[in-house]
């Protein structure tokens, strides 16, 4: 188990074991996809949700395995499209508590189309997204998410694609609810996916995921204790920017973001940018930092916008045609427009 | 040309009109209202819009001609006609595009005052054709169309552009005069539509008076018709199009079923017109959902069935290639699903808006893997309804995908539908499961209670469907093999092949529900027509005609493709010769040689045009000798 875990359960009667099903988890060992899973079965019993009412969608790749694990509803589709299915799902039954699971090539390669759709629309889902900057499934080769260079199966001389930042992807398909947490910290992934399962709308978590097999480390600089404080930045809505135990601040110089040096004479915490999440200038200034080695990565809530969903909307509009109308019969219906009768 | 005899006009037993101008030129409405006027004049009727692939075309080009043609009769009528009767041509290009459908001897009505030199050009004629000879073999009515129309309405105060808009109201009272239709519905019509602007009202109720009166009083006009009443069923009718008849099937499924009907789609011609036609009525709980592609709008309703209502999609050929990965999953986690594809040219975007039958064997055969399907085919726009009604009880009845193949000829045509009453449609009841039972739990590996998802109807073999939101009996589904029972991943090798087995054999069930094969003219000798889907009207058209010539040929119209009629081989073996129309290069053939290890004799067309019974009498009568 990585470091920082507690374990808890029991909310609404319901205990982590109740949500594990008999099925063994098949993932390679040591891979943070475990983390993951036993953080998920540990939040459900404290979110206050019928057991029945939960549903996992996921796509395929290692991540695709996620609901034969859990003891809920669940349906394990096809490469990229678990956003299509949820969306289905979730505006059929508004009640179901619907989470989908995802890869990073899974959402932003084959499934880009579906992920940014269904965020434009605002499907009141959770969106996990397992990124391990690698293809798992498929033994190996780069994905969208992978650093331009990365030597793999499939690019012995280095890849030659410029990466996507899942973050900015979200933010840029207008997501009403952005976060990032890591699969090394259980504490704040546990605290993500509540907010995330808060917000009513579609919530879009990255969860940086360590594929030990492929892709061992990709993270590390950011989840690993020597490295950590000066390279991720924990975002709190209402609080100054600070990381490095507080030694260090991110400013706004002009449209940009500045590392200041709070133990300096020059700076001090004053200086710093107060986090607001639902500020969406903020959002996109933090959401960048990912081409700049200069700047600590940000997790924590990124963004977060109350919008109507579109479950609502469609079923609000539902209503006012049937207000409106009347309630269809299907005898009038078929003997609607021009009828003539013989006798 | 003889005088004009107002006073006894001749008896026809059925007639084609073809009413053919610029797009902007209003002819499907002036179709629509000939439809209407002999609806009311109790014919029966079947109708074919051919409009332009352009949405604006150039004025006064070919290309943007746009068309409506109508056959109706005291007879039984099978198809929108083989051969027209009245040509009504609003221009030159209109004339050129439609000349030669019209049966020799027959009447071509033009609007003289569109054939100036420019118009001419615009068509892309060397040479004048109302003077160059070319209509010799036609009767030719000429009109100042365009002129009578602005002196009929000299007085108004409307503009030039609003008075010329008119003139097809001149060409319907014309053509209503002609086959002795009654005007009261036309003008029933204007009134209404035109409430709110009484000049415009006016001025269109007035040229429609003046087209009729034309026709009393020009000695140019040589014949008058009448068509008496159809003797056809009693009942309530309406014209309906195939497009509005699925999206009636797909609405009184879910009213009949008391599930709520959920419509994925992303827009394709000819498929849009169920969206905006389902997309209206939303007072039945229709969910439309449209979706980013074609990929999301099956998902999404493979994901609507997996809650429990009844998911839905339609397309064309383009967008089935795009759902097959889907359609997979459906198969594998065996949940119903409704598949429309209204079949156009193709391959690739192909003939966008004309009719072929080209995606039989992809709707057989286009998946990766064992994944067969049933495949149900409408033989009229009014069957539409049935066969969408059906497909859906078909799905969720055996739990399966189910692949409706329409076309564009079905789903922009119309016919005299008789509206069933309620309860006559079959009955359509759901089994949910909603609790744990003995038959579907069992101890799993750590002894706690587990729902088996894949435990199966005896009748049916389909599996038990459980709508998440049931307590106790969650369970996961998805693409990878499935244990028997448990619905657990597998890759046993003897599961895999039993439950190969499985899946192929539920679908043959369905089968079991089909009523007999109906065979139509003989019922044993030497030919049977046998033909799927919309090609219905014109073989049966064929079939009458040779029978009638004293021949005795059978005809089967198959509505049901996959899997095939239980009862069909042994009718096959009542005939020597049995003949395949398709409008295809050749598909339900190797279907039918490969199943009964026969001969069958082919007949394909593949111009994206549907049969005229011409050419399937002239095939017959080939193989008769
Ligand atoms: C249509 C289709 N194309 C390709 C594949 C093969 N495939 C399976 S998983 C995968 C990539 C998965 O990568 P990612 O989403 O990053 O997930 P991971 O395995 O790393 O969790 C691919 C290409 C497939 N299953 N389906
Ligand atoms: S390949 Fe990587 S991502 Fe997949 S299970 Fe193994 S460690 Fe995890």
């Amino acid at each position: 188990m990585p470091p920082g875990f507690s374990g808890d359960g029991g909310g609404n009667g319901l205990s982590r074991k109740d949500f594990q099903s008999d099925q063994d988890v098949r993932w390679c060992p040591g891979c943070g996809d475990y983390a993951i899973l036993s953080t998920v079965q540990r939040v459900l019993p404290e979110l206050g949700v019928d057991k029945e009412n939960v549903v996992f969608i996921s796509g395929i790749g290692c991540s695709g395995r996620f609901p034969y694990y859990m003891d809920t509803y669940g349906m394990h589709s096809i490469h990229g499209r678990a956003p299509a299915f949820a969306t289905g799902l979730k505006v059929s039954n508004p009640a179901l508590d619907v989470w989908i699971v995802t890869g990073d090539g899974d959402a932003l390669s084959i499934g880009g189309n579906h992920l940014i759709h269904a965020l434009r629309r605002n499907i009141d889902t959770q969106i996990l997204l397992f990124n391990n900057k690698i293809y798992g499934l498929t033994k190996g080769q780069y994905s969208p998410t992978s650093e331009l260079g990365k030597v793999t199966k499939s690019t012995p001389y280095g890849s030659v694609d410029a990466p996507f930042n899942p973050v900015a992807v979200a933010l840029g398909a207008d997501a009403s609810f952005v976060g990032r947490t890591m699969d090394r910290d259980p504490k704040h992934m546990k605290a993500l996916m509540k907010a995330a399962h808060a917000h009513a709308g579609a919530s879009f978590l990255e969860i940086y995921q360590n594929c030990n097999i492929f892709n061992d480390g990709a993270f590390f600089e950011f989840t690993e204790r020597d490295t950590k404080s000066e390279r991720a930045l924990f975002v709190e809505d209402g609080q100054p920017l600070t990381y490095a135990n507080g030694t260090k601040g991110l400013r706004l110089d002009g449209l940009s973001l500045e590392a200041i040096d709070l133990e300096s004479d020059r700076w001090s915490v004053s200086d710093c940018l107060v986090y607001d999440t639902s500020d969406r200038q903020m959002a996109h200034l933090l959401g960048r930092i990912f081409w700049e080695d200069d700047l600590p990565r940000p997790f924590g809530v990124l963004y977060q916008e109350a919008r109507p969903t579109y479950g609502d909307l469609v079923h609000q509009q539902l209503e006012a045609v049937t207000e409106k109308k009347g309630a269809g019969t299907l005898h009038d219906l078929l003997h609607s427009g021009d009828t003539w009768t013989i006798d | 040309m003889s005088a004009p005899d107002t006073a006894a006009p001749t008896s026809i037993p059925e007639a084609t009109v073809l009413f053919a101008g610029d797009s902007g030129d209003g002819m499907q409405l002036t179709g629509s209202q000939f439809t209407l006027a002999s609806a009311y004049a109790h014919n029966d009727l079947a109708t074919l819009p051919d409009y332009p692939a352009e949405i604006r075309a150039p004025a006064g080009t070919t290309y943007g001609v746009s068309g409506f043609q109508l056959h109706f009769g005291a007879v039984d009528i099978h198809t929108p006609g083989d051969k027209v009767d009245l040509l009504i041509a609003m221009n030159a290009a209109a004339l050129k595009v439609h000349k030669h459908r019209v049966r020799t001897g027959g009447t071509i009505a033009v609007n003289t005052d569109a054939f100036a030199d420019r118009d001419l050009d615009l068509a892309d004629l060397d040479s004048n054709p109302l003077t160059d000879g070319s209509l010799a073999d036609y009767e030719v009515i000429e009109i100042p169309l365009t002129t009578l129309t602005r002196d009929a309405l000299a007085d108004t105060s409307l503009s030039k552009k609003q008075v010329d808009r008119s003139k097809n109201m001149f060409a319907l009272g014309l053509a209503l005069w002609m086959y002795s239709r009654p005007v009261a519905p036309a003008e029933d019509w204007i009134r209404q539509k035109f409430a709110d602007q009484p000049a415009i009202r006016d001025a269109n109720l007035h040229v429609l008076r003046k087209g009729t009166h034309y026709g009393e009083t020009i000695e140019a006009i040589g014949h008058r018709y009448t068509v008496d009443a159809a003797a056809m069923k009693p009942g309530t009718y309406r014209a309906i199009r195939g497009a509005q008849a699925l999206a009636l099937g797909l609405v009184a499924a879910g009213d009949q079923s008391g599930l709520d009907v959920f419509y994925g789609s992303y827009p394709i011609t000819p498929a849009s017109d169920i969206l905006h036609e389902i997309s209206k009525h939303k007072n039945f709980g229709v969910i439309t959902f449209q979706a980013e592609d074609e990929i999301a709008a099956v998902g999404s309703a493979v994901g609507a069935s997996f809650s429990g209502n009844l998911g839905v999609c339609a397309t064309s050929g383009p967008g089935v290639a795009l759902k097959t990965e889907t359609i997979g999953l459906a198969v594998m986690t065996e949940l119903p699903l409704v598949v429309i594809n209204m079949q156009r040219g193709g391959p690739s975007t192909g003939l966008p808006t004309k009719p072929e039958q080209g995606d039989l064997l992809q709707a057989l055969y286009g998946r990766n893997g064992e994944a067969p399907l049933p495949v149900i085919a409408p033989t009229s726009p009014g069957d539409c309804f049935y066969a969408a009604y059906e497909a859906a009880r078909i799905a969720t009845k055996y739990m399966t995908p189910v692949m409706l193949l329409a076309d564009g000829y079905l789903g922009n045509g119309s016919e005299a539908w008789r509206i069933p009453s309620i309860d006559d449609l079959p009955p359509f009841d759901v089994r949910f499961e909603t609790g744990p039972t003995d038959r579907t739990m069992h101890k799993d590996d750590d002894g706690n209670d587990q729902f088996l998802p894949y435990v199966r109807h005896e009748d049916t073999l389909a599996r038990v469907w459980a709508r998440p939101g049931t307590p106790k009996l969650e369970h996961r589904i998805g693409g990878l093999e499935k244990e028997a029972r448990t619905g657990n991943v597998s890759y046993d090798a003897e599961n895999h092949q039993r439950m190969v087995e499985t899946r192929a054999a539920k679908v043959e069930r369905v089968a079991q529900d089909y009523p007999p094969t109906a065979v139509h003219g003989a019922t044993e000798g030497e030919l049977l027509v046998l033909g799927w889907g919309s090609t219905k009207g014109a073989i049966e058209e064929a079939v009458e005609r040779v029978n009638e010539s004293g021949r005795r040929v059978g005809r089967v119209q198959l509505r049901h493709v996959f899997p095939l009629p239980r009862d069909l081989e042994e009718i096959l073996d009542r005939f020597e010769t049995i003949l395949v129309p398709e409008l295809n290069n050749g598909q339900l053939i190797r279907l039918l040689r490969d199943t009964y290890l026969r001969d069958f004799q082919p007949l394909n067309k593949i111009q994206g045009r549907p049969f005229r019974a011409e050419e399937i009498v002239a095939a017959i009568e080939n193989h008769l000798g």
